[in-house]
């Protein structure tokens, strides 16, 4: 666990294929700050304190997270719209995130999200 | 937001949304839904009667781990009477197929039922690889969804089995209705839907998760930690069915049902009488034995066409007519082994009935 209340750590799990976009590697764990900006920009951290927009983490910050720092190739096959490409699931604790909120779920420290590709065949 | 409870028990948290319904459910309460509809879709259809001989099509890939975890479960549960067989198809593509047939190889002992695997190589003589190092990428998906059509049944001859389960899905079956009306391909429109295809005396295949959307396949996967391979195919995927797909996927995430709703209307339309006089006779293939609409089938032809180095030949009309403007195929030509059905009975087949 995080143990600097700016920041939360978060474990992060891939399957379903979409690993192979990740460094062909499942577990993650990540830190990431707990307000961030407001436009999703994730190469500033808010302690730089000069954009005065800003939010608590959600998921939706988290997949431009993982688009912007994580993902070796194919971000399209990721992200669509600001959102995960439709066919990838994604579970918040076990629980399918479209119900809890999808991407406006707040994070909190400790948090394991996994993201499944149903887009890959047999 | 604040935990919902589940909409069947009232009592535990919900952690799926089923995109069928929308309804909020645990995650007891879905395997019990997901294993419940596949049964009564077993039921319904008819599909076995005790004592049969089921051979699950196995790619090592999502559905048809799941399909044997679940056919594996239900013939207990509800005692079916069914000996179950597991059936591979080793293509022959170094990196691909042969990683995934390492999980069909860990599923056989896990679900403990016997093993079949059946390669290109060993039917045909040519594997993917060989096949793509002459045709290239463009055609190769031709060559390859012919030959496992036609090496699944033969599996299925060798096991003795009476019928092959296959792991397709509601998404997939939405798929090739919107791909058989965007083709004009009305034939194939009006029996893609059916639950099982069947010829008199040839093997029965059906599809035990046509109404099982795809999103509750991969959760039922995930909760269960079933051991399954997920990769794309290194030759070109078909493209056609991947922009059906992406479709298909923007529709769903706008209305859940529309992956059912396109099964409805797929099962809805009928094909007028004339319309089904034009579809060619089923006749047996000359050279091999198996089911064909032509004197020679569609397998015959592609691999007269390899091993007479004119690839294309199975492919366009052009190219065929150039093959047989060099005479007859040589005496010493390879051929795939005579098909001989399980009933031993003579090979007179219809693809499907409606």
């Amino acid at each position: 666990m995080s143990t600097d209340s700016n920041t939360m750590f978060l474990k992060i799990e891939f399957g379903g294929g979409l690993e192979l976009l990740f460094s062909n590697q499942r577990s993650h764990r990540i830190t990431i700050p707990s307000t961030v900006p407001a436009d999703n920009n994730t190469s500033v951290t808010t302690k730089d304190a000069a954009s005065p927009a800003t939010r608590p983490a959600d998921v939706t910050y988290l997949l431009h997270h993982l688009r912007d720092h994580l993902l070796k190739e194919r971000e399209e096959l990721f992200m669509e719209n600001g959102t995960v490409r439709p066919g990838i699931l994604v579970l918040i604790n076990d629980t399918d995130w479209e119900l809890e909120g999808e991407g406006e779920y707040l994070l909190k420290d400790g948090d394991e999200i996994v993201l499944i590709s149903t887009l890959h065949g047999g | 937001m604040a935990p919902q409870t589940c909409a069947i028990c009232q009592k535990a948290k919900a952690m799926v949304k089923r995109p069928k319904t929308g309804e909020q459910i645990c995650r007891e309460c879905f395997f019990y839904v997901f294993e419940t509809e596949v049964h009564n879709t077993i039921t319904q259809a008819n599909l076995f009667k005790p004592g049969d001989r089921v051979a699950i099509g196995a790619s090592g890939g999502k559905d048809s781990t799941v399909l044997a975890y679940v056919m594996k479960m239900l013939n207990e549960r509800y005692q079916y009477g069914l000996e179950l067989f597991l059936l591979s198809i080793d293509e022959g593509i170094t990196g691909y197929r042969d990683d995934s047939l390492e999980t069909v190889k860990r599923n056989q002992q896990q679900y403990d039922m016997p093993l079949k695997i059946l390669s290109y190589d060993e039917l045909y003589g040519w594997t993917m690889d060989a096949i793509v190092s002459q045709v290239g990428r463009k055609n190769n998906c031709t060559f390859c969804g012919v030959f496992r059509r036609q090496a699944l049944d033969r599996g299925a001859a060798m096991l003795n089995v009476d019928h092959i389960v296959t792991g397709h899905n509601a998404d997939d079956i939405a798929e090739t209705v919107l791909m058989n009306i965007m083709r004009g391909d009305i034939a194939r429109l009006g029996r893609c839907t059916s639950i099982c295809t069947q010829g008199e005396d040839t093997i029965r295949r059906s599809k035990p998760f046509k109404y099982a959307y795809e999103k509750e396949i991969v959760m039922y996967a995930y909760f269960k930690k079933l051991d399954y391979f997920s990769t794309e195919c290194i030759y070109s995927p078909d493209a056609y069915r991947g922009h059906a797909r992406v479709f298909l996927k923007d529709l769903e995430a706008a209305r859940p049902s529309a992956i059912i709703d396109i099964i409805h209307s797929g099962e809805a339309f009928e094909v007028r009488e004339e319309v089904k006089a034009t579809q060619r006779v089923q006749q047996v293939c000359q050279r091999c034995g198996y089911m064909s609409s032509n004197a020679l089938c569609k397998a015959c032809t592609l691999l007269e066409g390899l091993e007479r180095g004119m690839a294309n030949s199975g492919i366009t009309d052009r190219a065929r007519k150039k093959l047989d403007a060099e005479g007859p195929a040589p005496d010493n030509l390879r051929t795939i082994p005579f098909f001989k059905p399980p009933s031993g009975g003579p090979l007179i087949a219809i693809e499907s009935v409606s």
